[in-house]
């Protein structure tokens, strides 16, 4: 029940500051697994801050690497999770070390969650989770535990911004798709 | 590896479909744990497994279901530990989660006519008749057992009859029904071409590997878990007179108005899908079984010249567009209620619709999904502003888009043509776990 609909004007960036928690607990939508965090003119995201089991850093950038291999040879890979982009940080905190990720898509987050999951079980690009502290064993098969870790990890924004807010992955891609088609035409009439 | 299915045990409704044009429906309460166990006592011999259903799909001409709701489990006294092992959805049940689900304005809980917003609801009797004749015959004798369990009272009653012509089943806006069920393997039941493999038996039945293999060990106890599934009440009013209204007004021909109702739904009314038969209905293709499931869209269709985009098939079955397909499948059951509004007849104000259920091993994961991200997400395929034109919320803003070169066609302002009138979550336990509530060991 996402409303997506409201026309918002991509040629003006807009700010938006958020209230604490992340959302108004008053206007907040109801999703399958609790309240959704409202799209914003940087769209949904999440930023996950979790600690890391100590000694695992490896892990990390074995990870790393292994998602650029996996979206090189299945470049749809992620498709699921209707993303803008992904980053990823390892940062110390009094000797501890943290890790970060944070996410910009398209949905909000409830709606795909069982499918992210299935994904990484899937293409086994699984393994930086459980390397987290706390992270339930069996999420794999247990996709409300998986979600649970999540929203209590998740340090919700309290201020976002879009250069071109509110604009989806895919209508830009569609953007670019006509942009290139355009200078195909164009080729073609010289 | 093949799973054995305890077939003598899983409620007929859950696998096998009654050779019925009638049914009842009873929402009832229990105003004591033992007048509860008195009447499903008397009745638990009378409900069918799907071996026996299979056995001798005629032989009593009438096949019986029974399911609870959360506080009829309770109100029969399962003690709290086993209760707080329920999945949270079904503990809320649906008028709780309207919100998720889409139940909105007209479709809200507050506007429900069959009382199954009550928190009084507590089980569900439900009949398949072969005729009138078993069907009354049925009625009178559980309204003689309810006289005999005075702690057990009737919120309110549904009955059920085919609509004419009977020689095919289809509902009130005259689209062809029962196309797309999943097959589940270990029933021996062969799915359709286009209808992908036998799915494992637990995406819908408790105490059997699922799609990823994991068997669920809750809730608990075992014997009322094993062979048990959950089960979405929705009943929904479909207003055939401002459905057929709004065909005229948006074609001029008979040949016109077909198309209409056929790029909401996705098929003809005949039942043949647009993506094979895009230009003129073909009903020998609609009625054939062996071909009219087999197409999907990533290839075939992938911008909805054929198939809509925001179709309802589109959206109820997303087919090779969808990810994880397989953990998302549910399996429909029920029929329709209400006089059948002769063509060319005014709308009459009568209610009339389909009152169905939809059977899944997780509500939230396959029900609730399909309402939340299929049916009701307005961005659905990138779409913006629609919602599914047949059962979504439609509260008369949003818009249908029709694919077609060089330009679209698009509808504003699409009316509402169904409502929800009844709503609610149960759990149809097996045999063994209906004697476990009656209080037999």
């Amino acid at each position: 029940m996402t409303d997506s609909s409201t026309k918002y004007d991509w040629s003006k960036p807009a700010a938006k500051a958020l209230p604490k928690g992340g959302y108004d607990p008053k206007e907040v939508q109801q999703g399958r697994y609790g309240p959704i965090f409202p799209k914003t003119p940087s769209c949904y995201g999440f930023s996950i801050i979790a600690k890391i089991i100590q000694g695992r850093e490896e892990k990390f950038y074995e990870y790393a690497r292994k998602l650029e291999t996996t979206v090189a040879a299945q470049p749809n890979a992620l498709d699921v999770l209707k993303l803008h982009y992904l980053r990823w940080n390892l940062f110390e905190i009094k000797g501890d070390t943290y890790f970060q990720y944070m996410g910009i898509f398209d949905t909000d987050f409830d709606k795909y969650t069982e499918d992210a999951v299935a994904i990484f079980a899937a293409t086994g690009i699984d393994t930086v989770f459980e390397n987290l502290d706390g992270f339930p064993a069996d999420w794999k098969t247990n996709a409300s535990a998986f979600i649970q870790f999540v929203r209590n990890h998740h340090c919700p924004s309290f201020l976002e911004y879009g250069e071109y807010p509110y604009v989806s992955a895919e209508e830009i891609k569609k953007a670019l798709r006509l942009k290139a088609a355009f200078g195909e035409a164009l080729d073609q009439m010289q | 590896m093949s799973t054995t299915l305890e077939l003598d045990d899983i409620q007929y409704l859950v696998l096998a479909r009654a050779p019925a044009i009638t049914g009842r429906y009873e929402f009832l309460t229990f105003k004591d744990a033992a007048a509860g166990r008195k009447w499903l006592t008397a009745l638990i011999d009378k409900v069918p497994s799907v071996a026996a259903a299979k056995r001798a799909p005629d032989a009593d001409q009438r096949w019986i279901s029974i399911a609870f709701t959360f506080n009829g489990l309770r109100a029969l006294g399962v003690d709290d530990a086993a209760l707080a092992t329920f999945p949270e959805e079904f503990r809320a049940g649906m008028p709780a989660r309207a919100e998720v689900l889409g139940d909105s304005g007209s479709h809200a809980p507050a506007n429900w006519r069959d009382g199954t917003d009550d928190p009084r609801l507590h089980a569900i009797v439900i009949l398949f008749a072969r005729d009138t004749a078993a069907h009354d015959r049925c009625v009178a004798e559980h309204a003689k057992l309810l006289a005999d369990c005075p702690g057990v009272e009737v919120i309110s009653t549904l009955d059920l009859i085919a609509t004419p012509p009977f020689d095919y089943a289809h509902d009130h806006f005259g689209y062809r029904d029962r196309m797309s069920q999943p097959a589940v393997e270990g029933t021996g039941d062969l799915p359709t071409p286009g209808s992908g493999a036998p799915l494992k038996a637990g995406e819908f039945i408790a105490g059997y590997p699922d799609e990823f293999g994991v068997t669920a060990t809750l809730p608990e106890p075992q014997c009322l878990m094993k062979n048990g599934t959950y089960m979405a009440y929705r009943r929904l009013e479909e207003h055939v007179g401002k459905f057929r209204d709004f065909l005229r007004e948006h074609g001029n021909t008979a040949e016109e108005q077909e198309l209409i109702a056929a790029k909401l739904m996705g098929r003809w009314r005949s039942g043949a899908p647009l993506t094979l038969a895009p230009e003129k209905d073909d009903p020998g293709l609609g009625a054939d079984s062996q071909r009219n499931n087999n197409f999907n869209y990533a290839k075939q269709d992938p911008q909805g010249y054929a198939v809509p985009l925001g179709s309802h098939i589109r959206r109820m079955n997303p087919r090779d567009t969808g990810h994880n397909m397989n953990r998302r499948r549910m399996i429909r059951r029920g029929g329709t209620y209400g006089p059948a509004l002769p063509e060319g007849a005014p709308e009459d104000g009568v209610e009339r619709g389909i009152a169905a259920f939809v059977i899944c091993g997780s509500l939230i994961r396959q029900f609730e999904f399909a309402q939340n991200v299929w049916v009701n997400d307005r961005n659905f395929h990138e779409l913006g502003n629609e919602r599914d034109p047949v059962c979504g919320n439609q509260d008369g803003t949003l818009e249908y888009k029709i694919p077609k070169r060089p330009i679209r066609k698009k509808i504003t302002g699409l009316p509402a043509f169904t409502t929800l009138r009844g709503g609610a979550y149960f759990f149809l336990p097996g045999l063994a776990g209906l004697r476990h509530l009656a209080g037999q060991r």
